[in-house]
């Protein structure tokens, strides 16, 4: 019993897994090159930001919330050091200021969130905005491009086989699946979006948790800012439109209920792989990024009805 | 009955309630010892859900006095109830479904290891041991709560409270929307819970229940206490003309004397 329940629970990160090794096999049939470690190691490059930004929302969904502003909130940071950078400030201060911006909203969406009591779709969704505009209005609307080697190392550098973007976004999964798991601010932050009232009676300060719990999407987020703006060697304030979406699509895939109280770092982690190895595949298979979105759009979907369907039967 | 003779674990004295007009609570007087089951039994609108409110520190008495094993509370805060050991088991409010059992029993009250890191090891085990010694059943302390059926919610609410340090626990309505395993089951841990030590008030509309696990009932009406009996010395069809009302009562037994 305890081993059929235990399955049940696994079941959204086995089912994804098993598309995953599927596609793998398919790709590596049909493409000669889909099976090599320089194929491999650039879906992880080109997934990172999306894991980065996953990664923050995966807590944010557990704890009953969403954080609709993660992908223009990456923008902003990246433009704020791109700023400070071209003022002259050093790189270290400089993306520094960039994560304060970001925590700063992030502050303001918990802040909004957990003592106004605004819906957090609402209040993210006015956020999403504000960094936008804020990116917006500090370039002037025009990309800021030509930063130093030191800076363009966190996008382009290599560490061994592996390069920054990939080793920031690994470290995040790692410490992502520790916090939840081994942590109380993980536990809390499941215990928000399964029944908040019911860790509040306890005595734990919710909105304490519930703030940092948006402060560090915004971390996420930042991290992922850096990496965009160093690896296009350019700020632009209309990056990482959307990218929210792909992030809210990766946590549900992996398992996580939008109601909250039900989250997987792991089964984020392999949803973000399995959607970059789509996008790479279709692009092998020289299949037109408009055909792609539908494409994946439709998988998104038939996975997600099967794992619904499925948790309602028990 | 040596606990009887003892001091209560909690007294409530003189205790009123007005919310605007309306008096909810009109001076209420009543004890409840360690090792007993008391009753608070009464109709709709009598003041047995205002009394728990302040019992469990949600709200506070206009006056009157608190007192929890010797010591006074004139405003009794829910963090000061729970910590004196006066806890309400509540069973949707208070349970994290998508949590598992052993979580769910240290929810606010974790161990840690070198106070980073959860002790899942020792809360797993001290769960285990818990729910033993209460006499719970539950297979498994790694199932999450959502997949147990009312009685073991029950269950695992009370093994919390216990492990809060609960000496006196509150139950309104225990088995409300339960089968009749799951209500015996339930019953039989209240029974239990006495036996053990621990003081428990039980609000329930059922007579047949009231009479099955208490060992006093304290019968309320418009805000008062109205009739406080020993179980075993009445019987259900006195308690119920208590509840509704002295005359009822009267024209009761003249009907029936009359048939």
């Amino acid at each position: 019993m305890s081993i059929r329940i235990k399955m049940q629970r696994l079941f959204p990160q086995l089912l994804l897994t098993g598309v995953l090794l599927l596609l793998i096999v398919i790709l590596s049939v049909t493409s000669e090159y889909f099976l090599s470690w320089e194929n491999f190691r650039n879906i992880l490059d080109q997934s990172s930001v999306h894991i980065l930004l996953a990664i923050g929302m995966t807590f944010v969904i557990a704890s009953g919330g969403i954080d609709l502003s993660v992908g223009n909130l990456a923008a902003l940071s990246g433009v704020v050091m791109a700023v400070a950078m071209k003022q002259g400030i050093d790189i270290f201060p400089a993306v520094l200021m960039g994560y304060s911006a970001a925590l700063v909203v992030g502050l303001i969406n918990g802040l909004v969130v957990s003592y106004i009591k605004i819906n957090p779709f609402i209040t993210t969704l006015a956020s999403m905005s504000i960094a936008r505009g804020l990116a917006l209005i500090l370039t002037g609307g025009v990309s800021i491009y030509g930063f130093s080697t030191t800076f363009k190392f966190w996008g382009t550098g290599s560490i061994g086989p592996i390069n920054p973007p990939i080793m920031l976004s690994l470290i995040f999964v790692i410490l992502g699946i520790f916090l939840l798991a081994n942590t109380l601010w993980g536990k809390y932050s499941l215990a928000l979006g399964g029944n908040g009232e019911a860790l509040r009676y306890t005595g734990v300060n919710v909105n304490l948790y519930r703030i940092s719990i948006y402060c560090f999407s915004a971390v996420c987020a930042a991290t992922a800012g850096l990496i965009m703006t160093a690896r296009l060697n350019a700020a632009a304030p209309l990056a990482g439109a959307t990218y929210e979406m792909d992030a809210i699509a990766a946590v549900v895939l992996g398992g996580a209920s939008m109601k909250g109280g039900k989250a997987s770092i792991v089964g984020t982690f392999i949803a973000c792989l399995t959607l970059g190895v789509i996008r790479n595949g279709l692009t092998m298979m020289a299949v037109p990024t408009y055909y792609q979105q539908v494409i994946t759009g439709v998988i998104i979907l038939a996975a997600i009805i099967i794992s619904e369907l499925r948790s309602r039967e028990a | 009955m040596s606990a009887l003779l003892a001091q209560p674990f909690l007294e409530v004295k003189g205790v009123k309630k007005k919310y605007g007009n309306v008096e909810a609570l009109k001076g209420v007087d009543f004890s409840v010892y360690t090792g007993e089951v008391l009753a608070i039994v009464g109709d709709n609108g009598a003041g047995k859900s205002t009394i728990i409110k302040i019992l469990s520190g949600a709200i506070f008495p206009d006056s009157g006095e608190i007192i929890i094993a010797g010591k006074k509370y004139q405003r009794l805060k829910p963090r000061e109830a729970i910590t004196a050991g006066v806890s309400t088991v509540y069973q949707d409010l208070a349970l994290v479904n998508t949590l598992d059992i052993s979580d769910n029993i240290f929810l606010g009250r974790e161990h840690l290891k070198h106070g980073l890191t959860l002790d899942k090891k020792r809360m797993y085990q001290e769960s285990t041991e818990l729910l033993q010694q209460l006499g719970i059943k539950i297979p498994f302390v790694h199932t999450e709560v959502g997949y147990l059926s009312g009685g073991q919610r029950q269950g695992v609410a009370v093994a919390r409270v216990v492990h809060q340090g609960g000496r006196l626990l509150i139950f309104d309505e225990p088995t409300a929307a339960m089968g009749i395993n799951e209500t015996r089951a339930v019953l039989k841990l209240i029974k239990s819970l006495a036996e053990n030590g621990f003081g428990v008030i039980v609000i329930s509309h059922n007579m047949e229940q009231v009479f099955d696990i208490s060992d006093r009932i304290c019968v309320m009406r418009q805000g008062e206490i109205v009739g406080h009996v020993k179980t075993d010395e009445v019987d259900p069809q006195d308690v119920v003309a208590m509840i509704t009302g002295a005359e009822v009562m009267n024209e009761t037994r003249n009907n029936r004397g009359s048939e």
